[in-house]
């Protein structure tokens, strides 16, 4: 495309502008005519579902496909050779941190001589604050008397974590230098970034044994794609003056990449490892399912048998821990090199190194003469939570509480979630389809619109339609309520600076909590019923609602807000003509970003007890059907693709109508 | 300016296309055709036909507007861009043919070249920035640490060698950027806009410490500016881009006096002649004039004064010891006068 081209681009009204809202009006149409139909009795039944002898068998092509790749070309030998390379790996850890009885046979460490070493890494990072909390964080998990599960978390992360960073910079750079295989990954990260976590864990248990190994892969597999992203950035962001003196000092390719490229690209590949560690923590957690033992797993346990203090206190461990490697990591990226006078010596310049190692040496000691130093015991430990468990049972069955909870429950159930739920499920499956295309067509455009119609169609075609639609379901009403919810918060917040920083913060921070938390209140609050489903989704989709609406109506220009106050515009009259059209488009990227957390949380809920596809995966776990695993797997991926599709391109068109930057 | 010697760069008839298939489209590109045509084609043409020499241990200037190829072409010479067309020679080889390994070499020990927003790495120290084309070509630690030392030294950051780039002024960047350049001793040296982004206090600086530098060193220097007084001031001779091609390419006095198009004499119109033009080239070969000599390398400006006092009509002119020839004193006064 010339140049000229480029410049005309933004002005030039789009192909076809005129007839795409005619095109969503006659789809809507149809599908209303067919939904009308369908209550009148008028519909044939096999417009409403796709009758089963025309469902291909995708589950068992796929199978097939697997046992080829498997047996035939020795994929299965291949990954068991690479699990015992993994296992010895993880058995080291193990060993050290919680003295699993293998090679190198020293372990466990002093948890104190730990927590003092992380203490003294979180001052260097960040000062007193950052020790208090690093340090805090593991005296806490020491003296609830939970060390031993939170280190066999650890364990798997330690390593996960660097595999995943190495891996994903390998091809993050890759990517980078050849843009064909950027092109070709691109998609592929997409639907990884999309598929429920149940679908990478069968898969590595199948081919990793069950066990830490399939958590490990299980957890890098998951937490690869955002750093091949931010490593890409990061590379192409580097200054092509920069390049060039690289080039004029004599560099060769590889001395580029090593010494300017990369050093250059570093806080992109900074924010990359934050991430990197928040997802493998996340997922860490999540390995539960598949029978990682940890903290996940335990909490798992004890939310299963209702035993709410004790699961209180794993959730409150988890969330601490998140906590401090997200504020360390993110104060790694910030922290900048500073320089030494000439002659400082060697130790001073070194001297966090020094003053950690000693404090880890110090406390290994100390460890071996006072037994309290080297490990709590679950007796010794100064955990509250049975006691909790007893207040907590006994608050949730104070009369007003249970009328209250019961009478909410009782009154969203048959007023609006059922009937909801009826209505959807009562759509024939065209006319779904059709809405879906008049809502890309609506908001987006052709090539979106086509792309959802087809992801839907390929849904119907998985015979998985009931689940999906039923998955669908607890999306939407969690999204709905997040939004009503959610919104008077932002725009409360937004109203003046300092609150809406607050809550930006509490965003930032609920952010890094694994998904797997907030089951917990949910749990709580509504047992384990399918509210508390709604209610985990909900908690969790409302976060970045709020997030992004606040960002977007602070990002709205002064000079406009004034206009509009010159204008004599009342403060309703300003927000709603002002402020929230202008942040309408950011406002929309959270609200997507709201959408896919549903996805992934409806999922996870699947443990409370859900009829959707969640459960149908959940149920999967525990056989080798790889083929339906995938084929499930894949539907919820497509249907948050095409909400994804939709809603992104809507927002950065109407990002540029207003001129607010790609 | 020793014109005898082959030039160290020889540019013939290059060109730089950017676009989807730049030699493709050389190919079929008629003579002529103007930027704006090309531009219309969907390509651009950041150098167009250029042809020009750079001989040993001249300060070459190359002016111009933003956007008419300057860069460009300084990054043709390095081969930091491929030429679409055309020949660069650098002391005789053809870089275009060079293999990666061979080019490498000659910019590991020919070449150095300094930017316009420095291109400093971030994550090094000055002594590293300044020590990393002496790392790149494998010299030992202990080496390349002195000589580090001893550039940094030059440019007058002694003192700083353990500071970041963050932790520097614009100025004490970019001689950190100088610095760098000049470690390998370079016999070439490419400067493009380096004292552009800075402000004008300190960029006067930077132009005098810059001089005392090519005093001392005398390289062959290829130097890129989009101001005609820092030019002026620096220039042996001064090649003016205008779309990527180069409209003139000159002494600066010749190209006060005798701007070869339009475009060049628009650009020389506000600029104070009389500073600009020397007796020499007002000199009349072969015509003699009696009384006290001046120096060639006198500006009219330098001899306002005597033109308006002195009583003769015209006057002897000798430089470094030989007798040019005879300055008419109306000639010099039309220089002195011609100004609006
Ligand atoms: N990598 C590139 N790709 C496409 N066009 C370029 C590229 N580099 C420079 N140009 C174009 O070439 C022309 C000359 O640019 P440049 O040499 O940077 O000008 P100057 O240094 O004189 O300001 C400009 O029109 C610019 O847009
Ligand atoms: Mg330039």
């Amino acid at each position: 495309m010339s140049a000229a081209d480029q410049q005309s681009l933004p002005s030039a009204p789009p192909a076809f502008g005129i007839d795409r809202p005619k095109a969503a009006l006659i789809c809507f149409a149809v599908a209303i005519a067919l939904t009308i139909a369908q209550y009148t009795g008028l519909l044939p039944a096999f417009l409403h579902r796709l009758p089963e002898s025309l469902i291909p068998p995708f589950a068992d092509w796929l199978d097939v496909i697997f046992e080829f790749v498997k047996e035939d070309l020795g994929l299965l030998a291949f990954t068991r050779f690479l699990t015992e390379g993994l296992e010895w790996v993880l058995d080291v850890t193990g060993n050290l941190l919680f003295g699993r009885r293998r090679w190198p046979y020293l372990g466990p460490i002093p948890w104190s001589a730990i927590a003092a070493a992380v203490a003294v890494l979180g001052y260097w990072l960040g000062g007193w604050r950052m020790a208090l909390l690093a340090g805090g964080t593991f005296l806490w998990t020491a003296l609830v008397g939970q060390w031993e599960i939170a280190m066999q978390t650890m364990s798997v992360l330690v390593v996960a974590a660097p595999m995943a960073f190495v891996i994903g910079l390998s091809l993050g750079i890759t990517a980078w230098k050849y843009p064909a295989f950027e092109n070709a990954i691109k998609p592929i990260l997409a639907v990884l970034q999309t598929l429920p976590f149940f679908t990478y864990l069968l898969p590595a248990v199948i081919f990793f044994k069950v066990g830490p190994t399939a958590g490990a892969v299980a957890t890098v597999v998951y937490a690869i794609p955002p750093m091949i992203l931010m490593t890409i950035l990061g590379l192409q962001k580097v200054s092509p003056e920069v390049v060039e003196a690289g080039k004029m000092s004599g560099c060769t390719r590889l001395q580029m990449l090593r010494h300017v490229y990369i050093p250059s690209a570093r806080t992109e590949i900074l924010v990359g490892v934050n991430q990197v560690i928040m997802l493998c923590l996340a997922m860490v957690v999540l390995t539960a399912f598949i029978g990682m033992p940890g903290l996940g797993a335990t909490l798992l346990q004890f939310m299963g048998s209702f035993r709410l203090g004790r699961s209180f206190e794993i959730g409150v461990t988890i969330v601490l821990i998140a906590v401090a490697l997200d504020r360390m990591s993110k104060a790694w990226v910030a922290k900048q090199p500073e320089h030494f006078e000439k002659g400082t010596p060697w130790w001073q310049q070194h001297r966090y190194a020094l003053i950690g190692l000693s404090a880890f040496v110090l406390f290994y000691v100390l460890a071996q003469f006072i037994p309290y130093l080297n490990e709590i015991g679950r007796r010794q430990s100064l955990s509250m939570g049975r006691e909790i468990d007893g207040v907590m049972r006994t608050f949730l069955a104070l009369d007003w509480v249970t009328a209250i909870t019961g009478g909410l429950r009782a009154f969203l159930n048959n007023n609006v979630f059922i009937p909801f739920r009826n209505f959807l499920l009562s759509i024939p499956t065209p006319a779904l389809i059709l809405l879906i295309v008049a809502f890309g067509l609506w908001l987006a455009g052709r090539k979106q619109a086509m792309l959802a119609g087809l992801f839907f169609s390929l849904v119907a075609l998985s015979g998985w339609w009931d689940r999906a639609v039923i998955t669908l379901y607890s999306v939407l009403a969690a999204v709905i309520l997040a939004t009503l919810i959610g919104l008077p918060i932002a725009i409360l917040a937004a109203r003046n600076e300092k609150s809406a920083r607050r809550v930006l913060l509490a965003c930032d921070t609920a952010q890094t909590f694994p998904s797997f938390v907030y089951l917990l209140p949910a749990i709580m609050l509504f047992g384990i019923t399918d509210i508390a489903v709604i209610f985990s989704i909900l908690i969790f989709a409302t976060v970045p609602l709020v997030r992004y609406t606040i960002e977007g109506l602070r990002t709205v220009p002064p000079e406009i807000t004034e206009a509009a106050d010159m204008a004599g515009a009342t403060r309703l009259q300003k927000l709603l003509k002002v402020q929230i059209p202008l942040a309408f488009p950011t406002m929309a990227v959270g609200f997507n970003q709201a959408i896919m957390f549903a996805f992934f949380m409806v999922i996870i809920a699947a443990f409370i007890g859900t009829q959707d596809l969640g459960q149908e995966l959940q149920r999967t776990l525990a056989g080798t059907n790889l083929g339906t695993n995938f084929v499930l797997g894949i539907c919820v991926s497509l249907m948050a693709l095409s909400f994804d599709l939709i809603i992104m391109k809507w927002a950065s068109d109407r990002k540029r109508v207003l001129g607010l930057g790609g | 300016m020793s014109t005898g010697t082959a030039p160290v760069i020889s540019c013939k008839n290059a060109w730089k296309i950017f676009g989807a298939d730049p030699k493709g489209y050389l190919k079929t590109l008629s003579e002529g055709r103007s930027f704006e045509e090309i531009r219309a084609d969907g390509y651009i043409a950041g150098v167009r036909d250029v042809s020009l020499d750079v001989h040993k241990g001249e300060m070459l200037v190359i002016m111009g507007l933003s956007g008419s190829g300057k860069s460009t072409l300084v990054r043709c010479f390095s081969r930091l861009h491929e030429i679409t067309g055309g020949t660069i020679e650098v002391e005789g080889t053809d870089i275009g043919s060079l293999p990666e390994r061979e080019l490498i070499e000659l910019r590991r020990s020919k070449m150095g070249m300094v930017f316009q927003s420095f291109g400093l790495l971030p994550h090094r120290t000055v002594l590293e920035n300044v020590a990393f084309p002496l790392e790149m070509r494998g010299q030992d630690k202990h080496a390349r640490r002195d000589r580090a030392m001893e550039v940094i030294k030059l440019v007058g950051l002694e003192g700083r060698e353990e500071y970041f780039p963050r932790e520097l002024s614009g100025g004490q960047q970019q001689r950190v950027g100088i610095a760098r350049s000049l470690a390998i001793e370079p016999d070439i040296w490419f400067l493009d806009e380096p004292f552009s982004a800075l402000d004008p206090l300190i960029r006067r600086e930077m132009q005098d410490e810059f001089l005392r530098l090519q005093e001392m060193l005398g390289k062959t220097i290829v130097f890129i500016t989009h101001d005609f007084d820092e030019a002026l001031r620096l220039a042996d001779r001064i090649a003016i881009m205008k779309d990527g091609a180069v409209e003139q390419c000159d002494t600066p006095d010749q190209i006060v006096l005798n701007p070869a198009t339009e475009y060049v004499r628009k650009f020389t119109e506000d600029i104070d002649k009389a500073r600009v033009v020397h007796a020499r080239v007002l000199v009349e070969a072969g015509a003699t004039a009696e009384g006290l000599a001046i120096d060639g390398a006198a500006s009219v400006h330098d001899m306002a004064k005597m033109l308006i006092t002195d009583p003769r009509d015209a006057f002897p002119v000798t430089e470094n010891g030989v007798a040019l020839g005879a300055m008419p004193k109306a000639k010099a006064l039309d220089v002195l006068l011609d100004q609006r």
